[in-house]
């Protein structure tokens, strides 16, 4: 870690007036030192989490954002010119690969070296040399008057030979899910390649942020991804909270953190039933079904959203527990403790599914580290980053918890995982109910300075959330950029699944269960 | 006598009409079992009927390149099946199809079915299809020998591939315990199960394309046809369940046409019927899917028990 602070302070300059992106330290770097601070960070084995661009004026500012221990370190380039123009970091962080595309295909930013010249997000709904995240490209974006073009001809990657063939699945699906193209080489039933097309679900979020003010962001950024509306607010939130220097009271910390435990958990439920629904074991998803249905009717009756969509506001919440709500999910803790238990325990002594996940879709750790792989996907691969954890915000700084890790890597240690963390989420959520401190549920929003810049870093369920948020004048949102987990995992699941069978694939995809909404933004 | 022929067939016609029509009823049993095993409150036992109303009432999708083969393999797969439905002894055996009630025929007329699905699948060129076929035509050149296997034991004792005959004789050595039956009866329920696309071999209610034997065979149907290949389906599991229950457990079974006999005939194929339902949801509930290439290592199984049965009736029961 030394020897990284010292190449950075001979290549770069640190920034002092950081204070809004606190816990990463900030250094400017000139354009051409970027890649090689890229090899020095991949060859020390530090974890590349984000690259989002910014357009400031005429120019633009690259960020990059690496991990290692806890430790962020958050390096910035600026680019100027007609013409801008960055080496690609992707030869060191194969993760960076589509964010660089997804910057390129909004920005019109090129990084050079990158080995993949094909679009990523554009798809056919706006011209090439349109770039929508351009200040000049209206916010309403541009009105066509006929329907978008499917996108046919994305080059997917081909395989050729005997018996090879091409499997084309998607956009839609059968079930009630997400939109997103996969295209599968198989020889008989073996995976060759997975190749994943994602995008149909680009709404413009990250445009349709520019001119908001907090709440509205706030709003926004609850619908990043669904299923993680609270830790996508929290991050955005606490960005924004950060960049106007801003403290919430204690109590609206400690509710975000029992809403945010409290939707890992309901979605560890849903998974956990939803991956042995896959192997036809139906039983189990009733089970959790039902568990997972008990719990969101508590939160609708807690919170009054069965989500807890909205509940997070700048600088506070907007729902509090009575002791009534408290003694309530204090129980249903107890029991949901008892009962996943003895779920936990038909689930592990039934052969028949422990042959369909074990071994199946393994993805290694030295692969997953590679990826940078987040959340249960990274644990169940050896790697245990948990922002909660090594880089610990309040008040999971004051709290005692044990974050399981996993060696083995198959669609099995992923449930184990999972498992585990609602376990531990249900003890977290009973020391959050008896710690709860009295006081405000929010302070008052105080506008941030115009260019204050924030960042939150929050771990959803789905692993480690970075929120970006930048303010333009009288306290509107000049660029926010979310990057969800989802992002690194898409990319372990394309991997994973070679040399595996081609029916084993839905019950891999729903072990690592990424986001469309949450990668396309 | 002329009256009386007439009669019978009119009662071998009513008998195979009474299989085609509870078909859809036996497979609502079964999923309300399963719903019930899952504490779900179940469906009615309408609700098929109720899916293939809705299926003939809604409009035909065929895809651009589908041949003739595509339009025409719904009606082929329903007519052979109602065939068979003739073919195997429901409510009595003393009937004029017990002529061409044969375990041989019964066979062909599913593999004959199979032929032209595999066919249809393949027929509009979409990976699902072939996968489908080809997954489909690997499970059933492995169960066909272990369903004959089974079934020549059973007519091994009784000297005879006629079903009527087997079950006749079956009756007049009253209970017998035949270790060779057990065998027998274990292996063509294990063949049943893959034939008709249960779990753990197929998973009937996935919506995961990828997965899928049978279903993926008939992604492309729609409408009408998708309604006939549906019920076409239905009537395969129930002539499954038929013959198990009749060939192992003949007891009730009409084998003369007196008014009682037909009427404890009935109640006795619709009492072992709801049985084997609740036993096959039971086991669907406690099982997971195999991994594909495990069901050749079931079916094998299956076979295996078909050949131990036989064994032990050449050992244990001849002479």
């Amino acid at each position: 870690m030394n020897k990284v602070m010292q190449f950075l302070s001979q290549i770069a300059r640190e920034e002092a007036e950081s204070t809004g992106l606190a816990p990463a330290q900030l250094w400017t770097l000139p354009s051409e030192r970027w890649a090689d601070s890229a090899a020095l960070l991949a060859a020390r084995r530090w974890r590349f989490s984000a690259i989002w661009a910014e357009q400031v004026a005429s120019s633009f500012l690259i960020n990059a954002l690496y991990e290692q221990q806890g430790q962020y370190v958050l390096l910035r380039c600026q680019l100027s010119g007609s013409l801008p123009s960055l080496p690609s970091i992707t030869p060191y962080y194969p993760s960076a690969n589509r964010l660089e595309r997804h910057i390129h295909d909004l920005y019109g930013i090129l990084f050079s070296g990158h080995p993949d010249p094909r679009p990523w997000i554009r798809h056919c709904a706006w011209q090439v040399a349109d770039h929508p995240l351009l200040k000049e490209f209206p916010v309403a974006g541009q009105v066509i008057h006929s329907p978008t073009l499917p996108d046919l001809h994305y080059p997917f990657l081909s395989a050729t030979g005997e018996s090879v063939y091409e499997i084309p699945v998607g956009p839609i699906h059968a079930g009630i899910i997400e939109p997103g193209h996969f295209r599968f080489q198989a020889v008989g039933e073996t995976v060759l390649n997975l190749e994943a097309h994602l995008g149909y679900v680009h709404r413009g979020v990250e445009k349709i942020a520019e001119g908001r003010d907090a709440t509205g962001l706030a709003r926004l950024a609850g619908r990043v991804a669904g299923d993680s509306t609270v830790a996508h607010t929290w991050a955005a939130c606490r960005a924004m909270e950060q960049a106007a220097q801003l403290e919430i009271p204690p109590r609206a910390a400690w509710l975000r953190a029992i809403m945010a435990e409290r939707e890992r958990v309901a979605n560890h439920l849903g998974d956990v039933g939803a991956i042995c629904n896959d192997v036809a074991f139906s039983f189990i998803n009733a089970q959790f079904s039902r568990l997972r249905e008990d719990w969101q009717r508590v939160n609708a009756e807690c919170f009054g959203h069965r989500m807890m969509m909205d509940k997070i506001i700048p600088a506070g919440v907007a729902a509090d527990l009575n002791l009534e709500h408290i003694g309530l999910q204090q129980k249903q803790c107890r029991v949901m403790l008892a009962e996943v238990e003895e779920l936990a325990e038909i689930l592990d002594r039934h052969t028949g599914v422990e042959d369909r996940l074990a071994t199946t879709g393994i993805l290694s750790p030295e692969l997953a580290q590679k990826l940078g792989c987040l959340g249960y996907v990274g644990r169940a691969s050896g790697q245990e980053f948990d922002v909660r954890k090594h880089a610990a915000y309040f008040p999971y700084d004051k709290l005692n918890f044990e974050v399981s890790v996993l060696q083995t890597g198959d669609v099995k240690s992923r449930l184990l995982i999972r498992l585990e963390e609602i376990k531990s989420s249900l003890n977290l959520l009973l020391a959050c109910l008896t710690q709860l401190p009295k006081g405000a549920l929010s302070a008052p929003w105080q506008t941030p300075t115009q260019g204050a810049e924030g960042l939150g870093i929050i771990e959803g369920w789905r692993g480690e959330i970075v929120s970006f948020v930048r303010f333009g004048a009288s306290g509107l949102i000049s660029r926010y950029y979310p990057r969800d987990p989802s992002c690194m995992n898409w990319t372990a699941l394309e991997l994973m699944i070679r040399n595996n069978i081609v029916p084993d694939f839905p019950v891999c995809n729903k072990s690592v269960n990424a986001a469309y909404s949450g990668h396309d933004l | 006598m002329e009256l009386s022929l007439f009669a019978n067939w009119f009662l071998a016609g009513l008998q195979t009409l009474l299989l085609i029509a509870l078909a859809p009823l036996l497979l609502g049993w079964i999923r309300a079992c399963k719903a019930m095993l899952h504490n779900h409150s179940p469906a009615s036992l309408w609700q098929p009927y109720r899916d293939l109303r809705k299926f003939f009432r809604k409009e035909v999708v065929v895809a651009d390149g589908a041949s003739w083969l595509f339009r025409a393999t719904p009606y082929i797969v329903l007519g052979t099946m109602i065939l068979s439905a003739g073919v195997v002894p429901l409510v009595a055996t003393d009937l004029p199809t017990a002529a061409i009630a044969d375990v041989i025929v019964l066979t062909s007329f599913f593999a004959l079915a199979r032929f032209f699905s595999a066919l249809a699948a393949m027929d509009t060129g979409t990976a699902f299809g072939g996968m489908g076929a080809s997954r489909e035509m690997m499970l059933s050149a492995l169960a066909e020998p272990a369903m004959l296997m089974a079934v020549f034991t059973l007519s091994m004792t009784a000297n005879t591939t006629n079903l009527s005959s087997t079950i006749e004789y079956l009756l007049q050595h009253g209970l017998v315990l035949r270790p060779s039956f057990i065998f027998a009866a274990l292996g063509l329920m294990m063949v049943a199960i893959a034939e008709t696309g249960r779990i753990p071999i197929d998973n009937p209610s996935t919506h995961l394309e990828l997965t899928m034997v049978h279903e993926a065979m008939i992604l492309e149907y729609s409408g009408r046809h998708l309604g006939l290949i549906e019920w076409a389906h239905q009537i395969k599991l129930m002539v499954y369940g038929v013959l198990i229950a009749n060939l192992f457990i003949p007891w009730g079974i009409a084998t003369t046409l007196t008014p009682e006999a037909l009427g404890i005939g009935v109640l006795a194929i619709i009492g072992k019927l709801m049985i084997l339902g609740v036993v096959l949801a039971i086991y669907e509930t406690t099982l997971a899917k195999l991994r594909l290439f495990r069901a050749p290592d079931y079916l094998s199984f299956a076979f295996l028990l078909s050949l131990l049965g036989m064994l032990s009736h050449v050992i244990l029961e001849v002479g």
